[in-house]
């Protein structure tokens, strides 16, 4: 059972829905992010997903995209966000923490050192945008064999013939993207996701968190109230690039986890 | 390489999009059911006659093929070597290879029913043809092309706004054809019932690669015909050479003779300034290593760390930090050969082939030239070169004209 397992169970018990954060690791830089991260458990998230920067972000609208080039910008490399993991671990043993981001810097690493890094360092699951269930014996297979779980991505064309072909190997929650598009775009209506949601939860006891295009506490509500949970990214990323302090921050993302907890 | 296909060179890719270890289908899942639809509609329409008598059609009365095969008389007895020949594709409507591959794709995206077609473009080449095709048979397009290229490729530029394209300048990273690549897939992932994604190169994710280079083919089937009409029966090319960005004109050249043992392939790629530790180049195979990035494994420019590096090259049709995995494949065993020509050395290509042959040709055509003008002096006057001049250098002019020191005064 990996720490996102017993994440879910525990709010599962408590009859709580899951609030995950996103950050991109190293913006705007290794120093203010690692206190950013710090602070997400106090603040009410869940699980916090910590983006990998990528040069070619192709799922990412602007918002992320810039976050990348900024940490890029400031240096950060994989070994800088292995290495704020391990640091966050330090003072945190429980919260999960999910990297996301794209293959190819994983690829240039090395599956099998990166899968052993990311395990030491205190890593609990991958979300890999660019790797589909064609193919799973790239990263997904390694990465369960090596303890970690492999969290994928439902989406609105993921349609009932090809579910079960996602949900299989997927492990420690589904990802269900709300909206055709990229990150920080259009809003989603949970009038438009719930019955999505129910299908998917038709066919898995994983918990189903959706994400994309969910920005206010509000929303954030609404959201986790028709899944087991929410994810917000592109809204937290904004405030860092919009120069708030670290506080400011965590007060935003305060907001943000009352509102799914409130659900 | 025998004709049973047990050790044929042709049989590629397999059920999962491979060339060996290259290419792949690395897509977001929002895409994954696109691109297997995709490949479904593409299977099926590859063995419907009705689709390519179409095509043919389409190719003899709208584009001008068969493009000439032309002997390049004042050239070879320049370079005082091999017999050359130059494939013209330059000749084509739109002024180059690309619409060959377009109306393939979109009499494809027609029978799926899209009605929106978007592309990505770098000289604008690809663009003009997507666009044409597009104004042909009434619908709707839009053109993403780096801020950089929009600025150093004007007239491509103007000439899709008059064709009704929207041109769309992409700002991130460096500007060029893989950001614009990048807000391809960008507005795909957004637009996905209606819309038809019509990449311009042997690259993408499984079937782009395998789709492209059978649209483009018909410049090697068609060398393989035209040579044996002028050189006799059963002729065959000693060498091919094809200037490689992502690798579509050279495919479409070599593939109809990987299996012919005698026939040597080579592919240019863009040398920039020298492929050195400065990386200001484009040749992803002499200066790259395997990675993945727009939905295939290939080999890619990048650093220690796997971040993307931007390319660098005279021709915005070869600055792609990528190549077609099959082009990848082909190296790796061997089967092709792939050199590297700077921009300088493009540079004199290019005015040779104006003052010798009355050709100006476009700077990515330009690189290939200038390999045959390193090898066809050291070669028999038996030996006979088939290069690809897979587009026309109209297109160029105002960055040749900067290079030489004219003022043209735009």
């Amino acid at each position: 059972m990996t720490r996102i397992d017993a994440k879910f169970a525990a709010l599962r018990a408590e009859g709580k829905k899951g609030f995950v954060a996103y950050m991109m690791a190293g913006d705007p830089d290794m120093a203010t992010s690692l206190a950013i991260m710090q602070g997400m458990p106090g603040a009410g998230v869940d699980v916090i997903e910590l983006g990998m920067p990528f040069t070619d972000p192709m799922a990412d609208g602007p918002t992320i995209q810039l976050a990348g080039q900024r940490a890029l910008e400031g240096g950060q490399t994989l070994q800088m966000t292995l290495d704020m993991v391990a640091a966050f671990r330090a003072t945190d043993t429980t919260t999960p923490i999910v990297l996301m981001g794209y293959y190819n810097p994983i690829y240039s690493r090395g599956v099998d050192r990166f899968l052993a890094d990311a395990k030491a360092a205190g890593i609990d699951g991958l979300i890999v945008v660019d790797l589909p269930p064609e193919e799973d014996d790239e990263l997904c297979l390694p990465a369960q064999a090596a303890g970690l779980n492999f969290i994928r991505l439902a989406t609105p064309t993921t349609d009932a013939k090809r579910l079960p072909t996602v949900l299989q190997n997927t492990s420690g929650f589904v990802y269900y993207v709300s909206i055709t598009g990229i990150t920080g775009a259009a809003a989603a209506e949970a009038a438009h996701v719930a019955p999505e949601v129910a299908r998917i939860k038709a066919a898995t006891d994983l918990p189903v968190i959706v994400g994309f295009g969910i920005r206010t506490p509000d929303n954030a509500r609404d959201i986790a109230g028709i899944a087991d949970g929410c994810v917000v990214g592109s809204a937290i990323v904004a405030e860092i690039a919009a120069g708030k302090s670290v506080d400011q921050v965590l007060a935003f993302v305060k907001g943000l986890a009352d509102g799914a907890h409130s659900a | 390489m025998a004709e049973d296909g047990i050790n044929s060179f042709m049989t590629g890719p397999d059920d999962k999009g491979r060339f060996g270890q290259f290419g792949g289908r690395f897509v977001s899942e929002t895409l994954m059911p696109l691109i297997l639809e995709l490949e479904e509609r593409y299977e099926h329409a590859k063995t419907d006659p009705t689709f390519w008598a179409e095509m043919d059609w389409l190719w003899q009365h709208y584009v001008g093929r068969p493009s000439p095969l032309y002997y390049a008389e004042r050239l070879t007895e320049a370079l005082g070597g091999a017999k050359i020949y130059l494939k013209r594709d330059e000749l084509n409507h739109t002024g180059a290879h690309k619409i060959n591959n377009v109306l393939g794709q979109i009499i494809l995206a027609r029978r799926m029913g899209k009605t929106r077609i978007i592309a990505e473009t770098g000289a604008g080449q690809h663009g003009v043809a997507t666009a044409t095709v597009c104004a042909k048979f009434g619908l709707q397009c839009v053109v993403y092309m780096g801020a950089h290229d929009v600025e150093r490729q004007a007239p491509n530029v103007f000439r899709m706004k008059l064709l009704g394209a929207t041109v769309v300048p992409v700002t991130s990273g460096r500007g060029t054809l893989k950001d614009a690549m990048n807000d391809a897939l960008r507005d795909w992932v957004t637009n996905v019932r209606d819309t038809f994604y019509c990449i311009g190169t042997v690259a993408g994710p499984h079937p782009y690669p395998a789709m492209v280079r059978d649209f483009q083919s018909i410049i090697g089937k068609e060398v393989r015909w035209q040579l044996a009409e002028q050189e006799g029966a059963g002729r065959l090319p000693d060498t091919l050479i094809a200037a490689i960005g992502g690798g579509s004109n050279a495919m479409g050249l070599f593939y109809p003779f990987l299996d012919d043992p005698t026939v040597n392939i080579i592919g240019v790629e863009a040398g920039g300034r020298g492929v050195d530790d400065r990386m200001e180049h484009c040749a992803s195979l002499t200066g790259g290593r395997p990675g993945v990035l727009h939905g295939n494994r290939t080999y890619l420019l990048q650093d220690d760390d796997g971040q993307i590096l931007e390319g660098y090259s005279i021709s915005a049709g070869l600055d792609y930090p990528g190549i077609g995995p099959e082009h990848a494949w082909l190296h790796d065993i061997g089967r092709a050969q792939y050199v590297s020509i700077t921009d300088k050395e493009a540079l004199e290509a290019f005015q040779l082939s104006c003052k010798l042959e009355g050709i100006i040709p476009a700077l990515e055509p330009a690189h290939a030239l200038a390999h045959v003008m390193k090898i066809a002096p050291t070669l028999p006057r038996e030996h006979i070169i088939v290069m690809n001049m897979c587009g026309r250098g109209d297109k160029d002019i105002v960055t040749v004209a900067k290079h030489l020191g004219f003022d043209m005064k735009v």
